[in-house]
């Protein structure tokens, strides 16, 4: 890593690592605790929510190679990391949020004490002296803080003017400035009115809802960075005359041969030239059960080779990958979906030129009824004033968060606020099977109990998938000592006194009767004289059927998109009683799919859980995946389900039906008060406490209205989010 | 009405000193990792073992 970027300072420099692995809370002491353990006194600090890693030293002893080798014993692969230009931009974008944030509220705390003070002197007799007073005070502090906080709303503002368009910014800047200007004018003219708090209050409330939805936005864009990282950065070349030589993977062509050992990262697409071995394909398809592959396989690029050494025939090196492949999909599906234009977007279309042309006709009302030009300009801006847009602009992320809350009490997080208005909407939903339809992990069935602990223990110390599944019986004892591994074959190990195997069946000398399952895998095991068989199977969700089943009744089309063999996807769609399925699809078939269906007018749903499925999901109306997918498959979806079942998914349409109508009734609402409000403005009697009042009442109305979807899901889900959590939020066991 | 001389100053420098606090932490980076920070409060690992007290039986 010479290549270390140079700190501010000279003698600091700082590396950031992507780092896959993290679990758990115990997770970052033991990461952070790793580094600094290393020579150099470097010091580290884990980012928990991007899964980022920044290491920091001054001395030249520490090596930051070393770190990536030091994390790797302790099961995290930790990978050098430098942020994408988008996501920096996005970052910068959400600090100045947050500092016109903070800037605005202060000022209108500041102002609201004055404002306070004028009104409840103005029932008594105010000094004139000291009302003038104040509202200078007020001046003097909302001037520099509205041209400091306003500025996402002014530049916003200007864009769209230049581009001769309306956005909602347009009357947000409008309605500020003319209030601020007017202020200042009424200040120096020692009138009695001043609308500093209007205008300072607004700005913090509309400020709140931009951070909260760009809050959201960042943590999806950073994980999903991190998957350029996965790319293996380095290979082992075969040179044509003999020898290895480490390599940038960058600089693979299609032909050159590879030498991949076990354990390593596939760096570049291939085909098996020599040797078998096991492939975990989990990152690529979210299949975690192993797939054995021998010479003329197709590998891919980002899947480990878990049992022997192979030698790889490349096809396709870096931009040609199906990891390459993957991102590029993504890319292309996210920026298609930024079409979707939201409800409040729409609103704000109609919403500025009727303001407008409001404000405009009172004016002229007022002219035509023979007022002074200053007594119409008055009118006019009070009237731009009262329906600035405060209500309208809570009126959907009001709900949005009360519906997230309802949501997390289910078992769902939603990532993106607008997500709950495209559930609303879904009338076809698509589910992947792997991993979605079926549970993350193989299920043991009917093991020989007292054999079990034994076979558990000995599971731990092989990397195959199924060993895992199997090693997750073990509780919390060590492996067995002196461990000898057989590549593609199984375990073995002495255990008190006879030998014990785990693997192949015939390693095990056991044989079973019964034919070809598909979705069933059989381990072997051997102690001594006895011998067991365990059998895995890829175990359809408890409430799969029946979540289908009540998807059917309620209207909706259902269909499966799977990866998988034709064979595979039949015998489930046939058990849940799904009539149209695919089957051997590649990531861009799913897409094309979706726009298929999308063309024939279906808003789709989709559901899944694999990196093949993450430009369907990015691609699809809204989409949802269970908590145990690829990183970048939860972070790609609007939605992310938690525990063993499926019904959550059900749940949130019906909660996102409700919440969709209450946004409506909440833009209704918005709508009403306005139609009030502005015949009081536009007759001239719209005074600072009564636009106050006015402006803090409709969104309390507002956010009353979207407090009733608190319970939107409860009565079915009752059951379910007890049922969804213990898997989730099980005590952690640590490493100690 | 003399308080006011006082008053309102202070106000402002109470507000004032909380905006700077919230800038402050902003710029230092303490926003960045707010999942983090829930749970490094759970980390008991900066207090010596003879310190740490055993776990309680609920």
């Amino acid at each position: 890593m010479s290549q270390a970027p140079a700190a501010p300072e000279a003698s600091a420099r700082e590396v950031d690592f992507a780092v896959q692995g993290i679990t758990c809370a115990a997770c970052i002491g033991i990461i952070e605790g790793a580094v600094a353990a290393l020579p150099g006194n470097a010091s580290a600090r884990l980012n928990y929510a991007t899964r980022r890693l920044r290491v920091r030293w001054s001395d030249e002893a520490f090596e930051p190679a070393r770190v990536a080798a030091a994390l790797k014993p302790l099961g995290y692969v930790a990978r050098p990391f430098e942020m994408g230009a988008l996501e920096r931009e996005e970052a910068e974008q959400m600090q100045f949020l947050l500092r016109c944030l903070a800037v605005a509220g202060f000022a209108a705390m500041n102002v609201m004490l004055l404002s306070v003070s004028v009104w409840a002197g103005e029932a008594t007799t105010i000094d004139p002296a000291t009302r003038d007073l104040f509202h200078w005070i007020s001046a003097l502090i909302a001037l520099p803080a509205a041209a400091y906080a306003g500025r996402p709303f002014f530049f916003s503002a200007g864009r769209a003017l230049r581009a001769r368009s309306l956005n909602m910014d347009v009357p947000i800047s409008l309605g500020v400035t003319v209030a601020l200007t007017m202020s200042v004018v009424e200040t120096a003219r020692g009138a009695e009115h001043a609308y500093f708090d209007s205008a300072l209050m607004l700005l913090f409330f509309l400020l709140l809802g931009r951070a909260l939805d760009a809050a959201v936005r960042r943590k999806t864009r950073g994980v999903a960075a991190n998957l350029a990282s996965l790319r293996a950065i380095s290979a082992t070349l075969m040179r044509p005359g003999g020898g290895l030589m480490e390599t940038p993977a960058s600089a693979l062509k299609a032909g050159d041969r590879i030498y991949v050992r076990a354990g390593d990262r596939l760096p570049a697409d291939g085909r098996v030239a020599l040797g078998t071995s096991v492939i975990d394909d989990s990152l690529i398809t979210g299949e975690t059960k192993g797939r054995a592959v021998a010479q003329g396989a197709q590998v891919y690029a980002g899947a480990i080779n878990l049992s022997a050494v192979l030698e790889v025939e490349v096809s396709a090196a870096g931009s040609g990958t199906l990891l390459d492949e993957i991102e590029r999909l993504l890319d292309n599906a996210t920026a298609a979906k930024s079409r979707y234009v939201r409800l409040a977007d729409r609103v704000s279309r109609y919403y500025a030129p009727v303001v407008h042309a409001a404000a405009l006709l009172s004016a002229l009302g007022w002219l035509v009824a023979g007022a002074g030009v200053h007594d119409a300009v008055i009118v006019a801006i009070s009237v731009l004033i009262v329906t600035c847009p405060c209500a309208v602009a809570l009126a959907v992320p009001a709900v949005q968060v009360v519906v997230a809350g309802a949501l997390f009490r289910l078992g769902v997080l939603l990532n993106k606020g607008d997500a709950i208005e495209r559930l609303a909407e879904v009338d076809t939903v698509v589910f992947d099977k792997t991993g979605t339809l079926t549970l993350p992990d193989p299920a043991l069935e009917g093991p020989p109990a007292d054999l079990l602990p034994v076979a558990a223990r000995l599971a731990l110390s092989s990397r195959h998938p199924l060993a895992r599944a199997l090693a997750r019986h073990a509780a919390a004892q060590a492996p067995f000592p002196d461990v000898e591994e057989t590549p593609s074959r199984g375990v073995s190990a002495l255990v008190e006194g006879r030998e014990a195997r785990l693997g192949a069946l015939d390693y095990c000398g056991v044989t079973e009767a019964g034919g070809f399952d598909e979705g069933l895998s059989r381990v072997g095991f051997r102690w001594g004289e006895r011998t067991a068989v365990f059998r895995l199977r890829q175990a359809l969700r408890p409430d799969a059927a029946a979540v289908v089943g009540e998807l059917k009744r309620r209207g909706f089309a259902v269909e499966i998109l799977s990866g998988d063999s034709a064979r595979a996807v039949a015998d489930v769609a046939q058990t849940l009683g799904v009539e149209r399925w695919r089957a051997e699809l590649k990531p861009a078939d799913k897409v094309e799919r979706l726009r298929e269906l999308a063309q024939g007018g279906a808003k789709v749903l989709m559901v899944g859980d694999g990196l093949n499925d993450a430009p369907a999901l990015a691609a699809a109306h809204v989409s949802i995946s269970p908590a145990s997918a690829a990183d970048l498959a939860q972070n790609v979806a609007d939605a992310v389900f938690m525990g063993d079942r499926l019904a959550p998914v059900a749940a949130t349409i019906a909660a996102s039906r409700k919440a969709r109508a209450a946004m409506l009734q909440n833009l209704w609402i918005a709508a009403v008060y306005n139609f009030f409000a502005l015949p009081l403005a536009a007759s001239g009697h719209l005074t600072p406490i009564i636009a106050a009042a006015a402006m803090s009442g409709s969104s309390l109305l507002v956010t009353l209205n979207a407090l009733r979807v608190r319970g939107a899901g409860d009565a079915k889900g009752a059951g379910l989010a007890d049922a969804a959590r213990p898997r989730e939020f099980a005590p952690v066991e640590t490493a100690a | 009405m003399t308080s006011l001389l006082f008053l309102i100053p202070a106000a402002l420098c109470l507000g004032g000193a909380g905006l700077a606090a919230f800038l402050w932490a902003l710029n230092s980076g303490q926003y960045e990792d707010l999942e983090g920070a829930a749970l490094r409060v759970l980390d008991d690992g900066d207090i010596a073992p003879s310190r740490r007290r055993p776990p309680v039986d609920l």
